[in-house]
């Protein structure tokens, strides 16, 4: 009994620690990877005893600035909501992880541990949920600062939300439909079958569509740029003009608590989750007739590295991909994500649905 | 608009594989550079305290007055410079020379930096060639106004830069600073 209730409670940690140091780590790579893409060397003058480690002192140094600020409160806020919102923000940042699978099952003895914090059903659905109520801080901090640059901040992150989650939910449906499930655990566990006897039958083989449309609406659903709206820093500053100190940093750090989510996500639906190519319980099964066994552990361990590999890539391309693109304008994004994604969707639901019936059956 | 220009694809990728290749580009220099490559550099910064950008022989920094053989100012208090100077930054107050076949030589030779515009003028207007701009120092700073001024006495004590265009004097600490 206390065992079990220890396994959950690891489980839960392993993925709270994943995620929280990952997002914290994030502050790092942005600078470091900006700097590297444009030519410069990046933040590096923090140190502790002369020690730099490249810059890797900065997040620790942001965290005690942001702490030992200010912690300002305008007169006319409404102090309740003005103070909830960030921790709505990050709340749900950090919960959304929680039905990503980060590897198959673990088997100790008797007991069959399954790697993810919770094991859903509809974890697919409850992760978009979760995504879908972080907005919710966005819109409390732009309602409750009392100012009118806030306010349509958090309007714009309404707005954004909306159209970028209907076209995440409409591009997910062709994945759904493909892998029959809703459950993350089970559309991993699928995306191990190959195609045509050698091409691991991942998300962004079956479902190339998908994985691009999914892919530019979760980066709108991160807020960053190229859909940063909300924020706009050169326009409007955005939702969070009137906070100050940690409350700030707790919605910079739902932004990247977001990008981490939605880095797993992808790597769960279209990346192939924790599975390495050609892996299976009891180590490699090669097309070509060469097998390699694995002890169970290092089967798992292998599993749980590759997920974390493909996610740290995915965070990667993000990162590209926002020190790349230049921000669209407010109707740019909300015709991109009306007239653009979302037809586009549809058409790949469509088009998933003619391959499943003339198959007949789920290749 | 062409078909697929609509669909901004490809223009995406095209932008992110030329950011995407600087990134490999400069992280191999990287790491050449810290496997010992020392001429392999991944990024074009010049870390400011510690590395300097060599200046041109022909940049105007701080100023100095040239001494003549016995260490006495080579001016002459004439007042050009302080005529011609823009800003009115300088402050002259000339007295008799000891020798007399030099006519006159400052009594003070002040000049404001906070007010200095560093055009040059009053290098150009010297006829006694007794005050220069080449000392290559560019770091004067101060928390008062006062600090700005330097005196006679601290112009005097400059040397020009070195060939290279690195500064051969310190820096005049400002009275305020002194702590």
């Amino acid at each position: 009994m206390i065992l079990d209730f220890g396994i959950v409670l690891g489980r839960v940690a392993f993925v709270m620690m994943f995620i929280l140091n990952l997002g914290g780590l994030l502050t790092w790579v942005e600078r470091k990877q900006s700097a590297i893409m444009q030519d410069r060397i990046g933040a590096n003058r923090a140190s502790i005893f002369g020690l730099r480690i490249m810059g890797l002192f900065h997040p620790l140094a942001d965290a005690i600035k942001m702490l030992t600020k200010e912690d300002f409160l305008p007169a006319r806020a409404d102090r309740f909501l003005f103070k909830l919102a960030p921790f709505v923000s990050v709340f749900f940042g950090l919960v959304a992880f929680a039905s990503i699978p980060f590897g198959d099952t673990l088997r100790v003895g008797e007991r069959v541990i399954p790697l993810q914090a919770v094991t859903l059903n509809v974890g697919l659905l409850y992760v978009f949920a979760m995504l879908s109520l972080g907005v919710y801080g966005v819109m409390m901090a732009g309602w409750s600062s009392a100012n009118n640059y806030a306010l349509l901040g958090g309007q714009r992150a309404a707005a954004l939300m909306i159209s970028a989650e209907i076209a995440i939910g409409a591009s997910i449906m062709g994945v759904v439909m493909w892998y029959g499930s809703l459950s993350l655990q089970d559309i991993a566990r699928a995306q191990g079958e190959l195609l045509f006897g050698w091409i691991p039958k991942w998300g962004i083989i079956t479902q190339p569509l998908a994985f691009i449309l999914f892919l530019t609406a979760g980066i709108a659903a991160t807020k960053r740029i190229p859909f940063d709206m909300p924020e706009g820093e050169s326009e409007i500053i955005g939702y969070f003009v009137e906070y100050s100190g940690m409350k700030f940093g707790m919605f910079a750090m739902a932004d990247f608590l977001e990008t981490v989510v939605i880095a797993g996500l992808t790597t769960s639906l279209f990346l192939g989750g924790w599975q390495v190519p050609y892996l299976y319980d009891t180590g490699f099964r090669f097309p070509w007739g060469a097998a390699l066994d694995l002890p169970h552990l290092l089967v798992v361990l292998l599993q749980v590295g590759s997920f974390s590999l493909k996610i740290v890539l995915m965070i990667f391309l993000m990162m590209l991909i926002r020190w790349t693109l230049p921000r669209f304008r407010y109707d740019q994004a909300m015709r991109l994500g009306w007239l653009g994604l979302f037809p586009l969707a549809i058409l790949n639901i469509v088009i998933t649905g003619a391959i499943l019936l003339a198959w007949g059956t789920r290749p | 608009m062409k078909i697929a220009q609509r669909f901004y694809l490809r223009e995406v990728l095209s932008g992110l594989v030329l950011t995407g290749r600087h990134f490999f580009a400069n992280m191999g220099k990287h790491v050449a550079h810290a496997l010992g490559r020392k001429n392999a550099r991944g990024a074009v910064t010049i870390q400011y305290p510690e590395e300097r950008r060599p200046l041109s022989p022909r940049l105007r920094s701080l100023h100095r007055l040239v001494r003549r053989e016995d260490g006495s100012p080579r001016c002459v208090a004439c007042m050009m410079c302080e005529t011609v100077c823009p800003a009115r930054c300088i402050y002259i107050v000339a007295d008799e020379h000891p020798n007399p076949e030099i006519e006159k030589m400052p009594a003070r030779f002040d000049i404001d930096l906070g007010k200095c515009v560093f055009c040059g003028f009053c290098v150009e207007a010297c006829p006694e060639d007794a005050i220069r701009m080449d000392t290559g120092i560019l770091e004067f700073s101060s928390y008062s106004r006062r600090g700005m001024i330097y005196t006679k006495e601290m112009l005097l004590a400059l040397e020009p830069a070195g060939a290279d265009g690195v500064p051969r004097s310190p820096v005049p600490i400002p009275p305020d600073r002194i702590v």
